[in-house]
């Protein structure tokens, strides 16, 4: 809620510089929906962030096909850091929160993983400059992924009642405690488990977009219009905004990482009949 | 926050979109990336990578196996080595023992042999010495009686003066060679 009111705030401000001509340039929400490049206005409508998207797509393909295209029994250097990180997924994710369950999920996660780091990671790659999760339709449609793959699945293993039940009257809590839990467990499982999946990936990629071209911005503003000494200040920020690009790409990975996890926990949880 | 939401969406129409709510064109970039993605994933990369991991088990699980009938193969060569080893220390012994018996029988054997020589050989010089001796007899009774008439023809020559002792001397003597003459006829007759 407060990024949302600080990200609402941010045009404004940018907004009051823009008549008096260069200045500095707050970066606002706009950031995320740039001209489209074509079929503006149509559902192909391409802006710089699809093309990221395509690229990054493009790009995890080619290196992992690149990676693994003589995929040995004694693996050279690349096939050997692409199976260090698919066992990273399998045995640390998949296999650590759903143990025997976790076989026929291991590819979901995986993907989920593996494209959303990707994605995140294209925030602090010089060329690209922004996150393919960034922007809200990536982090919904992974999560509408989650969502429907979980509810199907307790249905499938449990059926429609014993899903209900195990989801929304856990066991083990007298029962005028339902009153209270099952509502709440109800929320979760149908509206809060994928809103906050997306919600965190999104807003977490916003921010340190923001943070990044905030820091980068207000160098080249403070080097290149700052009057006297002020253009010192500029390797302030600019330092500020080297140390952000690593703790975003930190951000990158601990977001798929997170996303990958709780993947694996709400898809348990439908397998699993107690928890 | 609906209502600031709300607000915002009315506001964005014109100037920026609802950050939270997809646009078609997004949710539609975004299905285009994230099939490629998976579909690169479920069909390709994780199939290809599993059957890279499934061999190496397998090569490794294989090594192992082999190893095993190797170690298997090499205790039993030596269990088969040791056995011979024994089975060859038992027959040495074995034939050591056969030796020893023989070499007690042929001593044994030798022995009887010398013995049976030497019962031969005494047999012998003891047949000698009876011939020789019988030999010895015939040739005393021969020489016997040449000596006994000269001896009696010195006595008489010589002391015929004492009548009486004369004839004790022939008396005895006459006696005596009748005796010895029995006994000397014996032994002839056996011969």
């Amino acid at each position: 809620m407060t990024l949302y009111t600080a990200l609402t705030v941010l045009p404004l401000a940018a907004s009051d510089h823009e008549g008096s001509g260069g200045g500095f340039h707050a970066p606002s929400i706009s950031e995320f929906f740039p001209p489209a490049i074509f079929g503006e206005g149509t559902i192909f409508e391409f802006n710089r962030v699809m093309m990221v998207r395509v690229i990054v797509t493009a790009l995890l393909i080619l290196l992992l096909a690149l990676a693994t295209r003589n995929a040995k029994l004694v693996p050279a250097r690349a096939q050997n850091l692409v199976e260090l990180g698919l066992q990273f997924v399998r045995v640390d994710v998949a296999e650590q929160i759903m143990g025997h369950n976790a076989k026929r999920f291991v590819p979901m996660i995986t993907t989920i993983f593996f494209g959303v780091f990707a994605m995140n990671v294209a925030g602090i790659i010089p060329g690209l400059n922004i996150a393919g999760t960034s922007v809200v339709g990536l982090p919904v449609l992974l999560a509408l992924w989650v969502y429907f793959t979980y509810l199907w699945t307790g249905v499938a293993k449990q059926g429609l009642g014993g899903y209900l039940k195990s989801s929304l009257f856990p066991p083990g809590i007298p029962w005028f405690m339902y009153i209270l839990i099952t509502p709440i467990e109800a929320l979760q499982v149908f509206i809060f488990r994928p809103l906050t999946l997306a919600l965190r990936l999104l807003a977490n990629m916003i921010a340190g977009h923001l943070m990044l071209v905030l820091c980068f911005s207000a160098t080249s503003f403070l080097l290149l219009e700052g009057g006297g000494l002020i253009p010192v200040t500029s390797a302030l920020t600019f330092v500020a905004g080297l140390g952000i690009t690593l703790f975003e790409l930190v951000v990158a990975a601990l977001q798929a990482y997170i996303f990958a996890l709780l993947s694996a926990v709400y898809l348990n949880l439908a397998v699993e009949a107690e928890h | 926050m609906m209502s600031a939401v709300a607000s915002t969406v009315l506001l964005a129409a014109e100037e920026t979109p609802n950050p939270f709510l997809p646009a078609g064109y997004d949710l539609f970039w975004s299905t285009v990336c994230l099939l490629i993605i998976g579909i690169y994933f479920y069909k390709k990369l994780l199939p290809s990578m599993n059957k890279v991991l499934d061999e190496r088990t397998e090569k490794i699980e294989g090594g192992l196996e082999k190893a095993a009938e190797a170690q298997a193969a090499a205790s039993a060569a030596l269990a088969e080595n040791e056995r011979e080893l024994d089975e060859a220390r038992r027959e040495a012994a074995q034939m050591r023992e056969v030796a020893q018996e023989e070499g007690k029988t042929i001593v044994v054997e030798a022995r009887a042999r010398a013995q049976a020589e030497a019962a031969r050989i005494v047999e012998t010089a003891q047949r000698q010495l009876e011939a020789e001796r019988q030999q010895a007899v015939v040739s005393l009774r021969a020489e016997v009686g040449v000596l006994a008439s000269e001896l009696a023809s010195r006595i008489v020559g010589e002391s015929l003066l004492d009548d009486a002792r004369r004839s004790r001397v022939i008396d005895r003597f006459l006696d005596e060679l009748e005796a010895g003459v029995v006994e000397v006829e014996n032994p002839v007759r056996e011969l």
